[in-house]
């Protein structure tokens, strides 16, 4: 007999091949949000971009839109160990507000409604980031971060940012709300970045 | 930078209702908490496989031994063997306490709201806790919403405290009411927290904890009631859909 939990057995084992270390499969998705949900009307969502020498960028619902969104299929590992494997999204391109933009950035700092921060590394990010409007084919729910949210899904999910409304490019990293409060600065969750 | 596991001895333990527990815990390793925190806990197999989970305290702050309170999941995989099979005397391993952001300190003047969803009433519990120990005066409020009378927590604990006024208490039933109850079953409603809850100007630090249906609805509740959205911490636990 082990020196813990006499007696225990678990549940019949389940082989996930997919799953970063110390990962568990979710079936249904958490929500962790440290404060309310904020509830923003499409038609007054609003999205700005600003470059490390000030210059700014805005769209609106429909101009978002016409950047060309497209579909994602991907798995997602939350930091509280959960993880869900092939789920699908619609969202545009963090590329995409980058056109011809010029900078020298090498992060970027996501602002949300609500007061939300955190930061993304640029470069390893462009084709792997999206700002994601549709969950599972259905508009994304309020609390899982509609109706807009970013998706960075090779990061830990904290980096995923609900709400998202504003993206500030910056040449040096700066912690977020969470890397301030011990988390880590990147969040790679392969690599098993969870913590300072 | 991840505290280790550390052992924990079963010292104690006690239905709350008859499907949760609450287990007293001898860890001597583990960091002191505050109050609001939670605490991994990992149990193994006989074959070394090892399924963890993630506990409030109800225990107050800095205290030692440590409480946790467990709800039993019908298929669950490690909360039916908390609640009914971990015997007195035997070890399990924890790591933490953790979570630095839903925590209160009794030297917070604020008024303080606490709002609870069913065994989201644990770290609620912990506050409470707390306060009392420290002698804390910031007034304190507390709705507990639970499908029936059985299903309440620390009943005994919070009548008494409410009793001698050293906190307000009131139960939301969502299913049953026991006899004579001056309210109907339901769930937590704008009205009932405009009612009860401390008003906004007086700006209270509010915590709600619960499934997350309960607190997506009792922090909107809040919000359009007047209340500081940055004033509301929340922690939500259960998946949706």
């Amino acid at each position: 007999m082990g020196i813990f939990s006499p007696g225990f057995t678990g549940r019949r084992r389940e082989h996930v091949p997919d799953l970063p270390p110390g990962q568990y499969l979710e079936r249904g998705f958490p929500v962790l949000t440290t404060g309310p949900t904020p509830h923003i009307d499409r038609r007054d969502w609003q999205l700005t971009l600003t470059t490390e020498t000030g210059e700014r960028r805005s769209w609106n619902w429909q101009q978002m839109l016409d950047l060309g969104p497209e579909e994602i299929s991907t798995d997602i590992h939350c930091v509280t160990a959960w993880s869900k494997l092939g789920t699908t999204w619609r969202g545009v391109p963090l590329d995409r507000f980058l056109d011809g933009v010029e900078t020298h950035a090498q992060y970027v700092m996501a602002g949300c409604y609500g007061g939300y921060t955190t930061n993304i590394p640029l470069q390893e990010s462009l084709g792997r980031a999206w700002v994601a409007f549709e969950y599972d084919g259905r508009d994304l729910e309020p609390e899982h971060g509609g109706p807009a949210r970013l998706l960075v899904p090779h990061l830990y999910f904290w980096k995923s940012a609900k709400w998202v409304n504003s993206l500030r490019l910056m040449r040096e990293d700066s912690p977020g709300f969470w890397e301030q409060n011990g988390y880590s600065m990147h969040g790679d969750p392969w690599r098993e970045e969870r913590y300072w | 930078m991840t505290a280790p596991w550390v052992p924990a001895t079963l010292v104690d333990a006690r239905m709350e209702t008859p499907w949760s527990r609450t287990l007293v815990l001898d860890a001597p390793e583990a960091r002191p908490s505050l109050a609001g925190q939670s605490i991994d806990v990992r149990l193994t197999a006989e074959d070394g496989y090892t399924a963890q989970r993630s506990y409030s305290l109800a225990s107050p702050a800095g205290t030692r031994p440590i409480e946790i309170t467990v709800d039993k999941i019908a298929d669950g995989e490690v909360s039916p063997y908390l609640v009914d099979q971990l015997g007195v005397g035997h070890m399990i391993e924890v790591r933490g306490p953790g979570g630095r952001f839903f925590t209160w300190t009794p030297d917070l003047p604020d008024p303080v709201l606490l709002v609870a969803g069913g065994s989201g009433v644990v770290p609620l519990m912990a506050m409470i806790r707390t306060r009392e120990a420290a002698g804390g005066t910031a007034p304190m409020q507390l709705l507990y919403s639970v499908r029936t009378p059985e299903g309440l927590f620390y009943r005994d604990e919070l009548d008494e405290l409410a009793a001698r006024g050293r906190i307000d208490v009131r139960y939301v039933f969502t299913r049953t009411v026991p006899a004579g109850w001056p309210h109907q079953a339901g769930r937590i409603t704008r009205e009932l927290l405009a009612d009860f809850a401390m008003l906004p100007e007086h700006d209270p630090l509010v915590y709600v904890c619960g499934p997350t249906g309960f607190v997506e609805a009792a922090a909107t509740h809040l919000v359009r009631l007047g209340h500081n959205p940055l004033r509301i911490k929340t922690e939500r636990f259960g998946p949706t859909g």
